[in-house]
């Protein structure tokens, strides 16, 4: 897994090549079809045939469709020109117009000292300087000295830090150095650093040195070095090309390069992505925490795979302590999805580094804009990271904006790709960066608190809740049965029952059955409810009322009660009777039937109650649900 | 891989590098002979044909290529004796 296969870009369309060709013919091409072939996986010959329909595109369509037009002059000591398509399209990706301008081969000192240089008629926005080792060291004699070879140390960086200044004051915007790449072979090997005049020795001490000069003159690094470590240097540096045409950097590379340039730039202008989006099952952990249940996870105990679930875990971590925001978008029951964070001895993500969790049916597409909107960043801040290509490519369709990178299949390589693909790209961090996940969590807890205590009704307004209901029947008799056999929280007595059970109670005569399904604005929750009453002369006794946690504080309870209430009327009840039976788990419900007005008429000592409603003074409660059956 | 499929992807890199489609080849269209073909485009169709077939051409096969056959028989003998070897 190289960097400059970037791998976590989604492949091309299969018809690529059409669409480069019609584009390139187009007389102005469509902006946003642009952006979208140059977020895919494109090779060099791909790459500049795009930077060749991007030429065509008019400039107002660039200044309507991009976020920000931006000059970038590139100053090189050698070959740069075959670095602008990459460069062109790495801005492109991000939705940035960049006009370029390259220096005159080698002439990179006099462009910037002189005022009435092309260079400053240009009105840079960012700077790019590439030099070279050949250009910097190439003719020195190796058997220097230790004190000469730190004079021309010295030197060397102060030309640079020379260049630095005189650029900074003729330009405001970005200054961006690149390190030197380590062409020079080594000529004692190991321990070449006791040769101080070897060229290798020179570039690795002056590659230091410039990245502390940077830091203190406000100039950002472009640190080529580290991906050269990642991907070997011969896949970015071809001596045959060198030799050749004086390209330092490969023509394979160089949507690798333009990409890594890029993002310095998209950080200086505030478009780094600010939030990871995770989805949790063979995300986070191996497995279906709904099907596997806690213990049948793959996370951490000695397994290989629950090892790399783990790594992967702490990359994460390790960003969201740096300043990354976390959320959570999960297709589970609430419940089901934040029981590893509570529960998991190998979890190395908790519940409080999530600033914003959203684990439901809905499509993601919907909760990623709703997580959105709750952090208050823009749509464009977000990477979303799904193991599943199906939400993947749903989110890219819905959402082109999000940043959706390709997850290899292997969890092992997660952390990698994700930090290959540089979208939380930073050039200085701030306190606050480092407190930020905090500070989301404490503003949501607010607003949480805030809705709740001004505005509840507003809120459950504007969800335009329905409650369908029907009696049992053959088609959701498995729901049913499933429901009734796992739901622990929100259930009164927990009886269990078998598919038989079920089809006999369906059977007795004035018996209440009742499966509840709650739709709102954001869509179907699914059956979220189920009541059965069992006939006994003038009274129903509720054997069973069970909920689906996640519909709770909604009304949802009174609604149905409402509609218990009269479809026990309707059957010729004038009693309710109501049971609570103590388990583990279902504390919740303790005083389910004293909230909805029942009296309390026996209380044993396993903590068992037995609850009374008169259905004769029974008020139905208010409530914003609408109550509709569904199988008439 | 015959050498006539070696030509014909050979050609349609070219076509891509050169940005034209309709691009007629023969064994010897010379780079002279063609619209944009030029040193820099050079390289470009050199590294693309190398990356394509994973093959390396070294620095005096570079400077003796005259036209697109003796490219294609360059790259047609490569990639046999890769596959042989």
């Amino acid at each position: 897994m190289r960097v400059l296969d970037m791998l976590w870009l989604s492949p091309p369309p299969a018809n690529l090549s059409t669409e480069l060709r019609a584009l390139a013919a187009a007389p102005t091409p469509p902006w946003s079809d642009l952006v979208r072939l140059a977020n895919t996986r494109l090779d060099f010959v791909q790459t500049n045939r795009l930077d060749k329909a991007l030429a065509r595109a008019s400039t107002e369509a660039a200044a309507g469709g991009a976020w920000r037009s931006l000059n970038l002059a590139v100053l090189g000591s050698s070959t740069v020109d075959h670095l602008l398509p990459a460069l062109r399209v790495a801005a492109l990706r991000r939705n940035l117009h960049v006009r370029t301008l390259v220096g005159d081969y080698g002439m990179y000192r006099q462009s910037i000292q002189d005022p009435d240089s092309a260079l400053w008629a240009f009105r840079p926005d960012v700077l790019l300087l590439a030099f070279d080792a050949t250009h910097l060291f190439g003719r020195h004699d190796p058997g220097l000295g230790a004190a000469e070879a730190e004079a021309l140390l010295d030197s060397v960086t102060g030309r640079i830090t020379a260049l630095w200044e005189q650029a900074r004051a003729r330009m405001t915007g970005q200054i961006i150095q690149q390190t030197v790449l380590p062409v020079f072979h080594t000529l004692i090997g190991s321990n070449e650093h006791r040769l101080p005049g070897s060229v290798a020795t020179l570039v690795s001490r002056l590659n230091r040195r410039l990245v502390e000069a940077a830091a203190q003159s406000g100039v950002d690094i472009l640190d080529l070095d580290a991906a050269v470590l990642r991907d070997g240097l011969a896949a970015w540096h071809d001596p045959v090309l060198w030799h050749r045409g004086k390209q330092e950097i490969s023509p394979l590379a160089t949507p690798a390069y333009g990409d890594l340039v890029m993002r310095l730039v998209a950080a200086q202008q505030g478009r780094s992505a600010k939030c990871l989006v995770l989805d949790l099952d063979n995300t986070l952990w191996g497995g279906v925490i709904g099907d596997d249940g806690l213990e049948g996870l793959r996370l951490g105990q000695g397994s290989a795979l629950g090892e790399a679930y783990v790594a992967f875990q702490s990359h994460v971590r390790a960003l969201a302590q740096r300043g990354v925001i976390l959320a959570v978008c999960s297709k589970n029951d609430l419940e089901n999805a934040r029981s590893p964070f509570e529960k998991h001895p190998d979890m190395v993500l908790k519940l409080d580094d999530i600033a914003c969790f959203v684990a439901n049916w809905n499509d993601k597409a919907a909760n990623i804009r709703q997580i959105a909107e709750r952090l208050n960043i823009g749509i464009d801040a977000l990477v979303f990271v799904d193991d599943n290509p199906f939400e993947r490519n749903i989110v890219r369709r819905e959402l082109p904006s999000v940043c959706v990178p390709e997850m290899p299949e292997d969890p092992a390589l997660y952390a990698q790709c994700l930090a290959d693909a540089g979208y939380f790209e930073a050039l200085r961090l701030t306190q606050e960066d480092l407190e930020r996940g905090g500070q989301y969590r404490a503003n949501l807890a607010r607003e949480d608190l805030r809705a709740s205590h001004t505005d509840l009704e507003g809120y459950l307004k504007s969800l335009a809740m329905e409650l369908r209901w029907q009696p049992f029947d053959r088609l959701g008799l498995q729901r049913v049965v499933q429901l009734i056999n796992k739901t622990n929280q929100f259930n009164l007595t927990t009886r269990r029952y078998t598919e038989n059970d079920v089809l006999a109670i369906m059977h007795t005569p004035g018996a209440l059955t009742l499966q509840l399904r709650l739709l709102d604005a954001f869509g179907d929750n699914g059956i979220i409810g189920i009541v059965i009453g069992k006939p006994e002369g003038p009274v129903i006794r509720l054997d069973t009322w069970l909920m689906s946690c996640r519909v709770l504080g909604r009304q949802v309870e009174e609604a149905t009660m409402n509609l218990v209430a009269a479809e026990a009327v309707r059957l010729g009840a004038t009693r309710l009777l109501g049971e609570y039976l103590p388990t583990k788990k279902n504390g919740m419900v303790r005083d389910h039937y004293r909230n909805l007005g029942f009296a309390e008429i026996e209380a044993r000592e396993d903590g068992a109650t037995v609850w009374s409603l008169d259905l004769t003074q029974f008020r139905p409660f208010d409530t914003f649900i609408r109550l509709t059956r569904s199988d008439t | 891989m015959t050498k006539d499929e070696v030509f014909s992807e050979v050609r349609d890199i070219i076509a891509d590098v050169l940005e034209q489609p309709d691009l007629k080849l023969d064994a010897g269209t010379r780079a002279d002979d063609v619209d944009g073909w030029d040193s820099f485009n050079h390289i470009n169709i050199v590294v693309a044909v190398e990356s394509r077939f994973k093959i390396k051409i070294n620095t005096a096969e570079i400077e003796e290529l005259r036209n697109v056959g003796e490219l294609v028989d360059l790259v047609e003998r490569k990639v046999n004796k890769s596959k042989s070897s």
